[in-house]
């Protein structure tokens, strides 16, 4: 059903996704966009050596995105690039139907079987990878 | 017999309600037939063979681009076949454009579709043109007062949208031919969401080059024509190169095939053809008048019940004149793939997203709109739902 998509627990994530707005200064700023819908995602990261030191994410998109980004912010501060790669891999595994190993991820599993949103979910942990690269 | 019932998928499944057809609309079961008439009896390649089925296949072919001439008013060769809206612009944009010099002007409009806008930036960086774009104006319309400051003898080719996929609203064709003429330019129309609301006589209309699709029109997908007006065709070289469009190949020196075959190289989309052909005789035994009435009552009732919605925004003409059934909304700051999705779950397609209108979208000041269109198949239930569904979406993000 497609709404159980929509489970108090996403939209709470969404509506209170922590770490929103701009983080100024910072080491690493990327906006990545979904050419399809028009979802918009800017990652302002600070480092510390290798690991996220601080970030912070803005979103312009569905509360599918919105709720990913609000995992990237209570989950990414500390990784290193091998862990935002982790990280990233649970998010496929629970788009692909099975189990993640985080928890939190637990609100998406729904979103498995609508194919058409996976990008939604995505975005905002391309936009880690993406901003992890130089690393 | 409702309407709704001619088209298999729609009758197989009552509790569907399809608003989605400025995407792709349904096809109704004359064009299936058409189509599967050809594949299981007279498929074969066309212009080439000489067996039975080679001929019943070219017969069928030509006899397609025949009734699409007519329902359309056009001389046969004059519609040439292409995959879709998309293909026919940028033939234009290369057969035409490519004959255009730095300092030339190509205008274009805030509210056309990404196919209407990429082929001219694209042709732009080729050849060194002057790209300029006509505003819209808050109710969602193209602004015909700017075309005077904008046309100059420079401009060469006026390229907009007859309806814009996103607002509904139908530009005054013969304004922009006026201003054309006066500056010696040509005019392409896409007309990708106005044929599917009727017949159209398109030479009456004044304009150059006429661009459609068939999976708008009731049709298969892959399938669109380029009209062009007979001594603009023949003046134009051709796009691509292949099969079917040559009349002679030597390796020093390659001659063209007449217009429309110079611009179909290689086999062709037949089965496509063949039931666009079908959908154009299915359209013409159609009571338009009476289908055009219907579609604006339900166009005035949606956007009338859309108004008193609390937070809700139509992007596009509130009243009904020079608009068509094509209405696009935000609701609060709900995304549009959100709505979309809840109205699936009452049974409502929708277009959700920016409509490959990003630039409009920007001139809005908004990231998407969902899209409710009329076609001749809706009916008060179909709103009925697409309200319900609104009710829920607001109270679940708005």
């Amino acid at each position: 059903m497609s709404d159980s998509l929509y489970q108090d627990a996403l939209l709470k994530l969404a509506r209170e996704a922590p770490r929103q707005g701009r983080l100024e200064p910072n080491d690493v700023s990327v906006r990545l966009d979904n050419p399809l819908c028009g979802d918009r995602v800017r990652l302002d990261l600070r480092m510390s050596g290798p690991k996220i030191a601080e970030l912070a994410h803005e979103v312009r998109g569905c509360v599918l995105c919105q709720a990913a980004a609000g995992i990237v912010g209570l989950h990414a501060v500390g990784l290193d690039r091998a862990g935002v790669a982790a990280l990233a891999a649970d998010v496929d595994r629970v788009l692909s139907g099975q189990d993640p190993v985080c928890d939190a991820l637990r609100s998406f599993a729904p979103v498995a079987s609508h194919r058409s949103r996976h990008d939604c979910v995505l975005l905002p942990f391309q936009a880690l990878k993406e901003s992890m690269k130089g690393g | 017999m409702r309407l709704r019932d001619r088209f298999p998928l729609l009758a197989a499944d009552p509790k569907l309600h399809y608003l989605d057809s400025g995407a792709s609309s349904q096809v109704p079961a004359d064009v299936l037939d058409a189509v599967t008439r050809f594949e299981t009896t007279q498929r074969a390649n066309v212009h080439r063979g000489v067996h039975r089925l080679a001929e019943a296949a070219t017969a069928a072919y030509e006899g397609a681009r025949d009734e699409i001439a007519r329902f359309f008013g056009a001389r046969r060769e004059e519609i040439v076949f292409t995959s879709g809206t998309t293909a026919a612009i940028n033939l234009v944009a290369h057969s035409f454009g490519d004959a255009l010099a730095a300092g030339d002007e190509v205008v274009i409009s805030e509210l056309e579709h990404h196919s209407n806008i990429v082929p001219w930036q694209m042709l732009r960086d080729r050849r060194g043109l002057k790209l300029k774009v006509l505003p819209v104006t808050e109710e969602g319309r193209i602004d015909l007062g700017a075309l005077d400051g904008v046309v100059t003898r420079k401009t060469r080719l006026i390229a907009l949208a007859h309806c814009s996929n996103v607002t509904g609203a139908v530009v005054d064709l013969a304004r922009v031919v006026a201003a054309a003429k006066s500056a010696g330019a040509a005019v392409l129309v896409d007309g990708a969401q106005r044929v599917p609301h009727g017949p159209l006589d398109i030479p009456e209309l004044g304009v150059d080059f006429y661009a459609f699709s068939g999976h708008k029109m009731y049709a298969p997908h892959g399938i669109g024509v380029l009209w062009g007006k007979r001594e603009r065709l023949e003046a134009l070289p051709p796009f691509m190169g292949g099969g079917d469009m040559i009349r002679s190949v030597t390796f020093e020196r390659t001659t063209y095939a007449p217009p429309p075959t110079r611009f179909e190289a290689g086999t062709p989309n037949i089965s496509g053809a063949i039931g666009l052909g079908a959908s154009c005789r299915w359209m013409s035994g159609l009571d338009w008048p009476g289908i055009v009435q219907e579609e604006m009552r339900l166009t005035g009732r949606l956007l009338g019940s859309l108004a008193k919605v609390p937070g809700l925004r139509v992007l596009g003409p509130l009243g009904l004149q020079q608009r068509l059934g094509v209405v696009s909304f935000a609701l609060g700051s709900a995304h549009p793939h959100d709505v979309a999705q809840i109205l699936d779950r009452h049974g409502v397609a929708c277009r959700g997203g920016h409509h490959c209108a990003e630039p409009l979208m920007e001139r809005f000041g908004l990231a998407g709109t969902t899209r409710a269109t009329i076609a001749p198949y809706s009916e008060d239930a179909d709103i009925d739902a697409l309200l319900n569904g609104l009710d829920e979406a607001r109270r679940l993000f708005a």
